[in-house]
């Protein structure tokens, strides 16, 4: 009746497991509870749960990365006060097969639903707003991508409690993943989770590169694009060539372990290393899809709070672009140590070094573009100067990395562990923090707390060296990764200042909270009315309101420079109002998205667990919500001229009242004064 | 950048379709032709979907490739295919790619009795297609020559199901499209979703003699 699904699969025995399971269970009834007592459960469907709107599920999409982040990180603090203490006699308080499912699980969850989160969350929210468009191309499977994401996440959730996570490690390297070796569900959860999401992404790359390709408004070449939503395009090609391998690679995987085939046994013609070449051909350009992002977002921050127009555009965008193409020429540098021979490393040596080089000339675009600006140390600005300091670093023990020679003395150990948080957090995780509070006013309508931002900085960037400094000496020591317990006192107080570094960060992640609790509590002082927070915004998405009206733009007008905002601000006509206004084409809101995304979770369980009356039944459920989606032809309406005339003319009305210099002054607290291209807000 | 219209993205779906005279008001934006741009770009997004699914079928074949050889003292594609009878097997595809033409003719005339009969038609030869490829598959598994035999019949049985996977849901799209039709007619939408049913069934198409060549021509030499 219920497959492999028995009582015994909940893990009562296990008071840590059973722990996180009632803390999560309890934070859920929390917010659950506090819903209900504000009565806000319609709302939350309405606006929020079933919405099409790109900002909405921006917004959702970071939420779901920052409480994964939590899940990560918690991960991470077990891992760490483990390797802290399990030294000598001492065997810490993991034992092995649980604290192989908290590395799977860490990995897992850190790169597929945090980075890719917060990456496509910050996409929504920006580039439609950056080309002038209403929304996305498709804004119905913008919303099933996102709530095929959750399913995926809430897989990884329920194997806390119901089953067990897989022990094979983020990237699940048969045999091991194999159902010899791991006959449980816990492979499969991994499989499913990451299935389910990676199908959203892919809807995703696809939606975003018809977006970015045709819903930019007259004028705004491809040369003319803001530099974040070039690298957004890249971003989406990516991940076009590189997840429909991965789906066929965990396919393979699964069929393996479902059929009994052989792609990946060591029996009857299976073979291993076809698994390592397909999973890196997917996971070497997933570096890049989580990375050229934050490069976007850097080289926005950098051209505002610098008050100077990006150095080097052009070459920036060819940067982007020849990082996007080697990105799929570099993936057997994951496997050096695995039976190439020394002709074939050499290639992909030089292929990976090679990439070095573009991004080296992006790190030089952004030092111009600071020099002779008038850089403004605001948090934003502080995760961009982090990233340019620290960033290298991991870059550099990539390129040791990229030689063979020293690839097999460091392959698999703790200095890869150094290098990849290197470059994971310092590059995409801070790139991801300069955005949250670079675009929070323009999603919110208000700031966030600059003191708290600067006491999580700090606490970040110390927690981050203490943490990660300490496994780059263990690398050399020869510590291995992925340990629960060792014997040699050399490596012991490295592994204790690293568990300290970790603290740090906690306490890091403790004052972001801080800062959204508090930035709520002021949010009247830190009001946006100009909708141009940083007050010297240069592209279109601080052209409009802050929070931007639901339609985006009242009118599509031509574009002209890269810095358009900052172009029409100087010619004085950034805020004029249009003679005629139109009715807008709008899409509307449906629940189809997360119907078939609580299908696809049902669906991902029945088969984790085999109970195949329950994978019947929902992919039936599927196909019938999809015809029935597809039937239905009304599925947009037109707003009429005379509301949207409304909302604008409250907007101007606004702006006359608080003269923008005023408006700069209520952020006084926060902001260093700056040289304002004034006339513009005049006329 | 200048918006396409319906009659663009026949173009660049290599067919015509007619637009309904829809008549938006003058005072309806004109940057964004509504419903025409939207499915304009539906288009768009479709050929980058069939772009996707190219680099899927890609793999698929890289994992055959890789596996094609490896018998594991199982039977070779020599002793296991029946070449005439996958000849027959691969005209029911084809020629449901021509009758599929026929379709788009006649939604170019805007037949919508020819729509519905020709997508009849395309409908039991593709399900003819799925029944033989059905039928295979019973046999060798029946004679023990299932997919867990040996990497080669991995291989083999993944690449071939997986066509076959998508071939199976191209039948279910086209049964909701004969439905559709006959109950809407030929709207711009169904205009559109006929449109992309007919790359999606072309694709196939071209993928089969993918498949036709390498697993089984290659198979028997
Ligand atoms: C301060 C925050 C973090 C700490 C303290 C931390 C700590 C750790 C530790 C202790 C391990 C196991 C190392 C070993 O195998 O010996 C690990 C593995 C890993 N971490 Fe993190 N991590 C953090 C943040 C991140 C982030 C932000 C990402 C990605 C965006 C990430 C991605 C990974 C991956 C992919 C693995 C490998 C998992 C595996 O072995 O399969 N981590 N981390
Ligand atoms: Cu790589």
């Amino acid at each position: 009746m219920f497959g492999k699904l028995t009582l015994s699969a909940i893990p009562y025995h296990a008071p840590i497991i059973m722990g996180a399971v009632a803390f999560t269970m309890l934070g859920a009834l929390i917010i659950a509870g506090l819903i209900s007592y504000y009565g806000k459960w319609g709302y939350l469907w309405r606006e929020w749960l079933t919405s099409v709107d790109h900002k909405k599920i921006g917004i959702m999409y970071i939420i779901l990365a920052f409480v994964m982040l939590l899940r990560g990180i918690s991960d991470a603090i077990m891992m760490r006060t483990q390797q802290a203490m399990s030294f000598g006699p001492d065997h810490g308080y993991l034992p092995p097969d649980h604290y192989q499912q908290i590395f799977s699980a860490h990995g897992t969850i850190m790169i597929l639903f945090v980075a890719m989160p917060f990456i496509v969350g910050l996409m929504n929210v920006v580039v439609p707003l950056q080309i002038r468009a209403r929304d996305v191309a498709f804004p119905f499977m913008n919303s099933l991508s996102f709530w095929l994401t959750v399913a995926g996440a809430m897989l990884i959730m329920v194997s806390l409690g119901v089953g067990d996570f897989s022990r094979a490690g983020w990237t699940g390297y048969p045999p091991l993943s194999g159902i010899h070796y791991s006959p449980g569900t816990g492979v499969d959860y991994w499989d499913w989770a990451i299935q389910l999401s990676g199908i959203g992404t892919l809807m995703t790359g696809i939606n975003f590169t018809v977006t970015i390709l045709r819903m930019r408004p007259p004028g705004m070449t491809l040369m003319k694009m803001p530099i974040f939503t070039w690298s957004v395009l890249c971003t989406a090609i990516l991940i076009m060539l590189a997840f429909p391998p991965l789906t066929v690679t965990l396919a393979m995987l699964s069929l393996d372990r479902y059929l009994g085939m052989h792609f990946f046994t060591n029996t009857l013609g299976g073979d291993v290393m076809l698994y390592a070449n397909l999973f890196w051909i997917w996971g070497h350009p997933e570096v890049y899809i989580v990375i050229l992002p934050a490069f976007g977002v850097y080289s926005e921050v950098v051209a505002t709070l610098c008050g100077k127009r990006l150095f080097g555009y052009t070459t920036m965008v060819w940067a982007t672009a020849v990082i996007t193409i080697l990105s799929f020429s570099v993936w057997l540098h994951h496997f050096f140590t695995m039976g190439a021979s020394s002709a074939v490393n050499s290639v992909f040596s030089i292929t990976t070094m090679l990439i070095a080089i573009p991004t080296g000339v992006k790190i030089f675009n952004w030092l111009f573009t600071m020099y002779r600006g008038k850089v403004r140390f605001e948090t934003p600005m502080l995760w961009t100067l982090a990233f340019l300091v620290l960033f290298p670093l991991g870059g550099m023990s990539g390129v040791m990395l990229a030689l063979p020679g020293a690839d097999f003395v460091l392959h698999n150990s703790e200095f890869l562990v150094a290098h990849f948080h290197n470059v994971l957090i310092t590059g995409t995780l801070f790139g991801m923090f300069a955005g949250y509070s670079y675009w929070f006013p323009k999603a919110f309508g208000f700031g966030l707390d600059e003191k708290w931002g600067r006491r999580a900085f700090w606490a970040w960037i110390i927690g981050f060296v203490m943490a990660f400094a300490p496994l780059y000496v263990l690398g050399f020591l020869g510590m291995t990764r992925r340990l629960n317990h060792y014997t040699n006192p050399a490596w012991h107080p490295w592994l204790e200042i690293a568990f300290v570094g970790t603290m740090v960060v906690v306490l890091g992640i403790v004052f972001q909270i801080v800062q959204l609790v508090v930035s709520v509590r002021n949010r009247e002082r830190t009001r946006d009315v100009t909708g141009d927070y940083w007050q010297n915004g240069r592209t279109l998405e601080w052209a409009t309101a802050s929070p931007a009206p639901f339609y985006n733009f009242a009118t599509i007008d031509p574009v002209h420079e890269i810095d358009e905002f900052m172009y029409l601000k100087e010619k004085g006509i950034a805020y004029k109002e249009p003679k005629q206004y139109r009715d807008i084409h709008m899409p509307r809101n449906t629940p189809a998205g997360f119907v078939l995304g609580g299908l696809s979770f049902v669906l991902g369980f029945g088969l984790i667990w085999h109970i195949w009356w329950l994978v019947v039944l929902s992919a039936l459920a599927t196909l019938v919500t999809v015809i029935v989606r597809a039937m239905n032809d009304d599925v947009d309406y037109y707003v009429p001229a005379a509301e949207v005339q409304q909302i604008e003319e409250a907007r101007f009305k606004q702006l006359k009242e608080t003269d923008p210099l005023l408006s700069g002054q209520a952020l006084q607290h926060t902001h260093t004064p700056v040289i304002l291209v004034h006339e513009a807000q005049q006329s | 950048m200048t918006t396409k219209t319906v009659a663009d993205l026949s173009v660049a779906a290599g067919y015509s379709v007619k637009e309904h005279a829809a008549g938006h008001s003058a005072s309806q934006e004109h940057e964004d032709h509504g419903h025409a741009a939207a499915i304009s770009r539906t288009v768009d997004g479709f050929w980058l979907y069939i772009m996707t699914d190219c680099i899927l079928f890609a793999t698929v074949f890289t994992g055959f490739a890789v596996m094609s050889h490896r018998y594991a003292g199982g039977p070779t594609g020599k002793e296991l295919f029946d070449l005439p009878y996958l000849f027959g097997e691969t005209m029911f595809l084809l020629v449901s790619s021509v009758t599929y033409g026929f379709v788009v003719l006649a939604m170019n005339r805007m037949n919508k009795g020819g729509v519905v009969g020709w997508l009849m038609v395309t409908f039991l030869l593709g399900l003819g297609f799925i029944s033989m490829e059905v039928n295979e598959f019973y046999h060798m598994v029946a004679a023990g020559n299932g997919p867990d035999r040996s990497g080669f019949l991995t291989g083999f049985f993944t690449l071939v199901g997986t066509h076959g996977a998508h071939v199976t849901l191209g039948l279910v799209w086209m049964a909701t499209m004969i439905f559709m039709v006959m109950k809407k007619g030929l709207t711009p939408q169904n205009q559109s979703r006929l449109i992309r049913l007919s790359m999606f069934w072309h694709f196939l198409d071209v993928v089969w003699i993918g498949v036709f060549t390498i697993v089984y021509l290659r198979g028997v030499m």
